[in-house]
């Protein structure tokens, strides 16, 4: 017995040494670039499909240790180029843009994989010489799994003398504490975020590569790999490798002991871990309070609608209540889908925007209004409209709860405890089938007899998710909405003038979530049912691209974001590799408008002289 | 804003137009010799790997039928769209499908969760759907609806046929794999009904639940292994499936044991182990070129002489689909849905399959699967020992079914 459980710490510890490779880049690259980036798991898997055509032409052992270099080395390269080519001109735009330049690399890389790879799986050989397996203590052990372990803490301890014994290494530690102090000091830069980005991406593609003999490489792994990567970084503490190598350790053997009591819990333990080492540990095990922000600029004060504004908005509204009159039989259809966007990203912005708290998870507020409006209908047969009121309250409760956690954390910390929150909320419909469906969703939400006319549903569409907005603004506006704008840009002076900052944050976190669960309630009945989906990261992303695509620092910038995002992607669904050109587009977008869209358009009316300069 | 919104209209309908200008050149045409317009929704670039070989099946379906002459002088056109692996998305495609597009019936879908959101929309809006590809027994029974019909044989047919095997041996403790959702847990559920109905003292002594496309193989195999089953109920597919036979073979966990293990057989989950494929699980899929049937060998040399390889359960399903289309299309005498509906009731469907039926009672086609061993030749992996199972044998009786069904359905 005394075997068995030994021989499952030693499987834990293999998968411990693949998870801290792609996890220690990653922390590495946030660290000094502050980018949150979603490519990583891109890159991982361009070094599992590079080491992949490597390994199968070159022969030996010999020709599989050098094509998993070489793979790890073409990886770095790849990395070099999406730094210098994209990220390298937005360095200052807004904290987290840069996230969605790298979304955008996400999408082009699934697409180029496919054209290049194919859409089967590929297995590749296994390691050569190390492809059996040995009895240690009677229990069959694999040989690479033993490489593994050892590999792992190697590459830790080469990581830890090139930033301890190197000119290099003293540099992107001072750069991960103060990178603006680096900056004055003469530091090149470019230089030292290039080759950041670099070791990085050589280590994703590392953790690719050596993946090659344990399982197929395919077209999902990127997207399967990212949210444990992510959760590995957090819980280590941003910008720390010492801290990803524990919590990998610590997440895998976590698993290979939990699947042998509970074996459903490999759903979300990861995200159970994370949120109990965020709680009692804000800053993750190994970070520090300077891992949590970038340097915060203090954002110049919202400003109110000049006359001309308030007439275009008015036009705006006229025009869309208007809109039934030209429906073609799919134009509400987009109508409808587009203001729940607008109201999700919206809430999603009154959260990140004004209350300078980035989300991970909003989705979750989202789902929860629609599975509460589901659910009012097929388990309590209440009518549409008290459903739809249902929603918001359930979204709001939820928010209260996660929220109560979610309010001591701050930054990119407060973003992933989000994040967790979701996750776990997403594993909950996902498993309790009884009630949610789980995966088969509950169906036959439609609206009301009434209401069953798409143009009447699109009014109250139009009614809710306006008034949404609406309150937004107000809110923005009101004296509560300067509090925490205050608090956002500088939560110590706040606090020093008497103001109770979390209890408003709170607050506030309580009031996005609820007018996110008005779009779902929405969202619900126009599309007749509803899925874990919506809840998934997936969702939460998407949000986050919209608001930081539109503009973070403009009221209008979500409507901006989410208006793009949704009719560019109704569109360009229509081609083949749409992933690609979505991907483009994106990319193209970010760098035209370093500041979203809303700044983008500021710029331009500037430039018409149509507005005065801020 | 009328600016805007006119700009705004004139792009879509530019659009429109480049994307599929069939759609618009013939409409000037009088109704004769018109195209009859069937819309088509799958996750083509989220489950690339299963739809593709789905999409050249049709393709060369469809290709046949409009070179023959169409059906009544009228060829069909269908208007494909990818939902990017999104229920929400797939209803909006729909929606612009029926309500812009106008055409006559849906079919497609290859996720379960996107089948059934599909099939909730068609029962709104009134349509047609035919589902080619989604396992999911909701479908037909607990949530089925008139409107929806269902090709592929569902997860508990094809687990009927796989505890038909299994109680052959002398297997008597079980443990069990499959991935954490719906999926899964139906598998599980209907094989074990199953095996426990045909051999009553069966034990099922372990259930693993590993996240769908994150299994931790390796943690996974060794608590299968301490509970020293007879056998294997296995579940997982894609790369999920490669990680676990690798793991499990390299830790012994098959040897001298009965694997059962579900869609395993089929070309998309078993070509890609290559040599690695473990030989003798005993699997539902399809043989490709080794099935020799009459009916079934000039579709498989036509589909390799138009795409260079091999069909797919996907081709097949894809190629059945649409021969249900032209079935359909030929004995309906008009496009109305209310006439499709009860053209459909009962239709007989001549396929490379053999004929199939769907069923009135449920709205399930009786197209069945090969049941088989795994096995290496030449080097590659096939199926081995195999016969084809209809899908009749291995579906509740039509009053057993009447029972699942929802009422006034």
């Amino acid at each position: 017995m005394m075997g068995f459980y030994f021989a499952q710490l030693l499987t834990g510890l293999a998968n411990a040494s693949s998870l801290f490779l792609i996890a220690s880049g990653l922390s590495i690259i946030f660290g000094v670039t502050r980018v949150v980036n979603f490519a990583h798991g891109s890159l991982y898997m361009l070094g599992a499909y590079i080491a992949y055509s490597l390994v199968t032409t070159l022969p030996g052992v010999f020709g599989f240790w050098t094509g998993v270099i070489l793979a790890a080395v073409a990886t770095a390269f790849i990395g070099a180029a999406i730094e210098i080519l994209i990220l390298r001109r937005i360095y200052h735009s807004p904290e987290l843009f840069q996230l969605v330049a790298t979304f955008g690399v996400v999408l082009i890389v699934q697409d180029a994989a496919l054209a290049i790879w194919g859409s089967e799986d590929l297995l590749g050989p296994r390691a050569p010489l190390l492809d059996r397996a040995v009895r240690i203590f009677g229990e069959p052990i694999p040989e690479y799994d033993l490489a593994l372990i050892v590999i792992g803490p190697v590459v830790l301890g080469l990581i830890w003398l090139l930033f301890q014994r190197t000119r290099w290494g003293i540099l992107v530690r001072a750069a991960t504490q103060d990178r603006e102090m680096v900056g004055a000091l003469g530091v090149n830069q470019h230089v030292l975020f290039t080759s950041t980005f670099m070791v990085g991406s050589f280590l994703a593609g590392l953790g690719g590569a050596l993946q090659v003999p344990r399982e197929s490489v395919n077209l999902l792994m990127d997207l399967n790999i990212i949210g444990q990567a992510f959760v590995v970084v957090v819980i280590g503490g941003m910008g720390s490798v010492t801290g990803a190598f524990v919590a990998a350790v610590i997440i895998s053997v976590a698993n290979a002991f939990g699947v042998l009591v509970w074996p459903q819990i490999s759903l979300i333990l990861p995200f159970l871990v994370m949120a109990v080492v965020l709680i009692v540990r804000p800053y993750g095990l190994f970070g520090t309070p300077a891992s949590a922000h970038g340097a915060s600029v203090p954002e110049a004060p919202l400003r109110a609608m000049p006359p001309a504004g308030i007439a275009v908005a008015a036009i705006v509204a006229v025009g869309a209540a208007l809109l039934p009159l030209a429906d073609d039989g799919f134009l509400l259809v987009l109508g409808i889908d587009l203001l729940v966007a607008m109201l999700f990203a919206a809430s999603l912005h009154l959260l990140m925007g004004v209350g300078g708290m980035v989300s991970f998870g909003h989705a979750a507020y989202f789902g929860l209004g629609a599975y509460a409006a589901a659910l009012a209908v097929k388990s309590l047969g209440l009518p549409m409209l008290p459903a739809m009121l249902l929603g918001p309250v359930a979204a709001a409760f939820g928010a209260m709860v996660f929220g109560w956690f979610c309010v001591r954390l701050s930054g990119v910390y407060l973003a992933m405890l989000t994040l967790a929150a979701a996750q776990i909320l997403w594993g909950i419909t996902f498993q309790w089938q009884s009630v949610t469906g789980g995966d088969d969703g509950i169906l036959g939400v439609w609206p009301a007899r009434w209401a069953s006319d798409r143009a009447v549903y699109f009014y109250i569409a139009l009614a809710l998710c306006g008034a949404g907005l609406l309150i937004i603004r107000r809110i923005a506006h009101s004296p509560f909405g300067y509090v925490l704008r205050g608090g956002r840009d500088s939560a110590l002076r706040a606090e020093a003038i008497g103001i109770d900052l979390k209890a408003h944050q709170w607050l506030g976190f309580i009031l996005a979530g609820a007018l996110a669960g008005v779009a779902g309630s929405v969202f619900v009945f126009s599309k007749g049912s509803v899925f874990p989906d919506t809840l998934a990261i997936g969702h939460s992303v998407d949000g986050l691209i919209m608001v930081l695509l539109g503009g973070v620092q403009s009221l209008l910038g979500p409507l901006f974001g989410a208006a793009a995002f949704v009719l560019i992607e109704d569109w360009v669904m229509r081609l083949d590799h749409w992933r690609a050109i979505f991907g483009v587009i994106i990319l193209a977008i970010v760098l035209l408008a370093p500041d979203g869209i809303a700044g983008g358009v500021g710029r331009l009316l500037t430039l018409l002289r149509l507005r005065r300069p801020a | 804003m009328l600016t805007r919104r006119a700009t705004f209209r004139a792009g879509i309908a530019a659009l429109a137009l480049a994307v599929t200008p069939a759609a618009f050149a013939p409409a000037a045409l009088a109704q004769d010799g018109a195209p009859i317009k069937v819309g088509e929704i799958n996750s083509y670039t989220r489950m690339a790997a299963f739809t593709e070989p789905y999409k050249k099946g049709w393709e060369l379906a469809l290709e046949e039928i409009n070179a023959a002459g169409g059906i009544k002088g009228r060829p069909i056109e269908v208007l494909s769209r990818d939902d990017g692996g999104d229920p929400a998305t797939a209803i909006r495609i729909a929606d612009e499908l029926v309500n812009r597009e106008n055409v006559s019936l849906i079919f497609g879908t290859f996720l379960s969760n996107i089948g059934l959101a599909v099939s909730d929309f068609a029962n709104q809006s009134q349509t047609l759907f035919i589902a080619s590809e989604p396992l999911t027994d909701e479908l037909i029974w607990a949530s089925g609806n008139r409107y929806t019909y269902r090709l592929r044989p569902g997860t508990h047919m094809q687990a009927a046929m796989l505890a038909e095997q299994a109680a052959k041996t002398d297997a008597m403790t079980w443990a069990v794999i499959a991935p954490n959702y719906a999926y899964g847990t139906d598998a599980v559920e209907a094989f074990k009904r199953e095996l426990t109905k045909l051999k009553p003292d069966v034990k099922f002594v372990e259930e693993q639940w590993p996240p769908l496309f994150n299994i931790d193989a390796g943690s996974t195999v060794r608590a299968l292994e301490q509970s020293k089953p007879d056998g294997i109920f296995n579940v997982t597919f894609g790369g999920d499936l490669a990680k676990f036979v690798r793991e499990g073979s390299l830790r012994g966990l098959f040897d001298d044991r009965v694997v059962v293990s579900l869609l395993s057989g089929e070309p998309e989950y078993l070509e890609p182990l290559g040599a690695e494929a473990p030989e003798g699980w005993i699997v539902t899929g399809y043989p490709g070129m080794d099935v020799d049937t009459p009916e079934h060998t000039p579709f498989a040399e036509a589909y390799q002489a138009k795409w260079g390889e091999a069909p797919k359960t996907g081709s097949i399903v894809g190629y059945n689909s649409m021969m249900t289309i032209k079935a359909l299309l030929e004995k309906a005498p008009n496009l109305e849905t209310e006439t499709l509906l009860t053209t459909m009731e009962g239709l007989r469907v001549t396929a490379p399959t053999g004929d199939f039926l769907f069923r009135p009672v449920d709205n399930q086609a009786t197209m069945g699967a090969w049941v088989g061993k795994t096995g290496i030749v030449d080097g590659a992996p096939v199926m081995v020992d195999w016969h084809y199972a209809d899908g009749e044998d291995y579906l509740p009786s039509e009053a057993d079914a009447l029972k699942l069904r929802p009422e006034n359905q």
